[in-house]
């Protein structure tokens, strides 16, 4: 775990951490709601790879976009979603934040940046892509944060997508997540090279290796990328290597262990960005214990609370089954 | 004198009023640039309007639907071009058309809109140019069955202008699908006395065609005859040969495949009591098999004979001129059913 602190102020830190703790318990909640069967739809839960929204996320501002995955609640929470529509959309609820029609893989809050997240892999590429595109013919100085996958890495539309981004300098952070199988296929069977960020030389971009469990590690690869896009240089490529401590998805056999061995699991949760970021944090000062529990308190109210809500709002009404296929 | 445009310049007119009228729209694709387009729709554009707005892309089709996708999220109206309509189904192009783009204000909830244009050529250049398998098809009816697409076929210059026009303004995906021997229409003297019908008149001023509207282009009353495209002048030019044996044919061209002005194709089967549906697409689960189906859903009782289908042969599109001619619809075979349905 990284000890490089510094740069970063006491508030910053602890804000890192009670994102994660917020993802973490949202997930763990998503978990129990599915096994109660009150989420009629698939879920794939971001549990352990907490640190690369938020390391990624933390860099941004509020208009700043991200595309996300199937795999997108973490995006959406890190990126300062309500939980309260986000309960109600993983519900079918009306209130949820496509209305019912979207579920977990097809949530966007376009207040708050989130512009896209798919159930196809690596479709997120381009699409980030043409949101760069878009404001580099606006002139801001926004950025785009694009999540996806090792699994998306090996589709044609990461090398469309980022040769293209590449080509006209777009600002956009391709932010690979690599937990290291694509559902049940290591990545390493079906890929030759160690690493995806080795890719970026080939598009003449800058390509980094972090440690995806480590939040301080892809904040400070992220904050390096965002400056050089908010300066004009183009994209870069990210990739955080991570793991997931649950299944593919909520069903999976084992929580994955079918296809991967007890001591791999292991030794990644012994890896937890959030345990260890929390012992550093004490380590160090910025936290005490008390603190830490009072935050934790806190984030499971604020569950709860969204919760109730999304159990309480109302399914759509059957008449609104076309509404909003067309202007 | 009337002003006369021939269909890519139709095009490329309208591409450039609106780019003037609204700096988010912005034109890319293949060789769209510097070159103008393979078929010049877009020549001069660049020059005009600039690198940023008129972007040459690499060979990716995935990533310039994508990317029209991305860009259109972004608050900009973005014209892709896909250079030919056979390669949509390259490299995900067609997964960001019918996943992405068609579905994501449905799928959001309405909170997003995509207001992209695709344009694309499609169809045989018989007797022009052999484009064989790959640059010949006709794939329309692919996107009539995912919902969230408009789909616009124009049949000359006048509405190809309008209704690209309206498309560029349509806060909705459309994918407009330009007919290739249209561009020839007034370069090639054989042609354009052929089918005299395709008028260039084209008012220099902007003008809408509202997408849903059919255009009743020959009134009569033996029979109706629904034609896209370059089959409306096909349908035509077998008219006039019919008028003369005293058969009158009504002609209505859609215009649009979504939203389709069944209204104006009902109201005239119920009149002629006959159908017979022209377009170049295969004819298995064609475009002219969901007409013929909603005629005979709507005004069944109001048939005085079977529907008739001429459509393209279940087959690739040969590259021998000889093969291409009987792979697709020609104004004989559309001589041939008017016949048999009328029964003269």
């Amino acid at each position: 775990m990284s000890d490089d602190f510094e740069r970063l102020s006491k508030k910053t830190l602890v804000d890192l951490y009670t994102k994660m703790l917020k993802i973490r318990k949202f997930e763990e909640k998503t978990a129990e709601l599915f096994a109660k069967g009150f989420i009629p739809g698939l879920v794939h839960l971001y549990i352990g790879e907490e640190a690369v929204a938020v390391g990624v996320c933390a860099n941004l501002r509020n208009e700043d976009y991200v595309v996300s995955t199937h795999r997108g609640h973490g995006h959406s929470i890190a990126k300062g979603g309500d939980l309260k529509r986000m309960f109600a959309e993983l519900l079918g609820k009306k209130t949820g934040y496509s209305k019912g029609r979207g579920g977990s893989m097809h949530m966007v809050i376009p207040e708050i940046g989130v512009m896209c997240s798919s159930g196809i892999v690596g479709a997120g590429i381009p699409i980030a892509t043409g949101l760069g595109l878009a404001i580099d013919v606006k002139q801001t100085d926004q950025v785009v944060a694009c999540f996806f996958g090792d699994g998306a890495s090996n589709t044609g539309t990461f090398h469309e997508g980022i040769n293209m981004a590449a080509a006209w300098k777009l600002p956009v952070i391709f932010v690979c997540e690599n937990n290291l199988y694509a559902i049940s296929v290591p990545f390493k069977e079906v890929t030759l090279g160690n690493n995806v960020a080795d890719r970026a030389v080939a598009y003449g971009i800058p390509g980094v290796v972090v440690d995806g469990m480590d939040v301080i590690m892809v904040h400070k690869a992220v904050q390096q990328a965002v400056r050089r896009s908010r300066e004009g240089e183009g994209p870069t490529l990210i990739e955080c290597k991570t793991y997931r401590f649950r299944g593919h998805y909520e069903g999976d056999p084992k929580k994955g262990g079918t296809y991967r061995s007890e001591a791999e699991m292991l030794d990644w949760e012994k890896k937890c960005p959030i345990t260890n970021f929390k012992a550093k944090l004490i380590q160090k000062g910025f936290l005490t214990e008390n603190k830490a529990e009072e935050i934790t308190q806190k984030c499971i109210k604020e569950i709860e609370e969204a919760v109730e809500f999304a159990m309480e709002s109302q399914y759509p009404s059957p008449d609104e089954i076309l509404d909003n296929l067309f202007e | 004198m009337i002003r006369e445009l021939d269909f890519s310049a139709a095009i490329n007119e309208a591409l450039r009023q609106e780019m003037k009228r609204d700096e988010s729209v912005i034109v890319f694709g293949e060789d769209v640039g510097f070159f103008g387009g393979l078929f010049k729709c877009t020549d001069s554009l660049q020059k005009e309007f600039g690198k940023k707005r008129v972007r040459d892309t690499p060979i990716s089709e995935g990533a310039i639907i994508g990317a029209a996708v991305g860009a259109a999220l972004g608050g900009l109206r973005p014209v892709a071009e896909l250079q030919f309509i056979d390669f949509v189904g390259c490299n995900g192009a067609m997964d960001q058309i019918f996943n992405q783009m068609a579905k994501m204000r449905y799928m959001f909830g309405g909170s997003l809109k995509v207001p992209v244009v695709v344009r694309t050529p499609c169809g045989s250049r018989y007797p022009v140019a052999a484009g064989a398998a790959h640059h010949s098809q006709s794939l329309e009816a692919w996107f009539t069955h995912v919902p969230g697409l408009k789909v616009v076929m124009p049949s000359t210059p006048y509405d190809a202008k309008g209704l690209l026009v309206a498309a560029i303004r349509d806060d909705d995906p459309v994918l407009f699908i330009e007919h290739k021997l249209l561009y020839y229409i007034r370069r090639m003297p054989s042609l354009r006395e052929k089918y005299s019908s395709i008028t260039c008149h084209v008012p220099e001023e902007e003008y809408v065609i509202p997408f849903g509207k059919a255009d009743v282009k020959k009134e009569g009353q033996d029979a109706t005859v629904i034609a896209t495209m370059m089959m409306v002048h096909k349908a035509l030019s077998a008219a006039n040969q019919l008028t003369k044996e005293g058969i009158n044919i009504e002609i209505i061209d859609p215009r649009t495949l979504v939203p389709l002005d069944k209204r104006t194709i009902i109201n005239s089967v119920k009149k002629t009591g006959r159908a017979i549906v022209v377009s170049e697409d295969c004819k298995t689960g064609g475009v002219a098999a969901e007409i013929a189906s909603v005629v005979i859903e709507e005004a069944f009782d109001y048939l005085d004979a079977p529907i008739k289908r001429v459509s393209g042969l279940d087959v690739p599109i040969p590259y021998s001129p000889v093969l291409e001619a009987v792979a697709i619809p020609q104004e004989h075979n559309i001589i041939e059913a008017i016949r048999e349905t009328v029964g003269k």
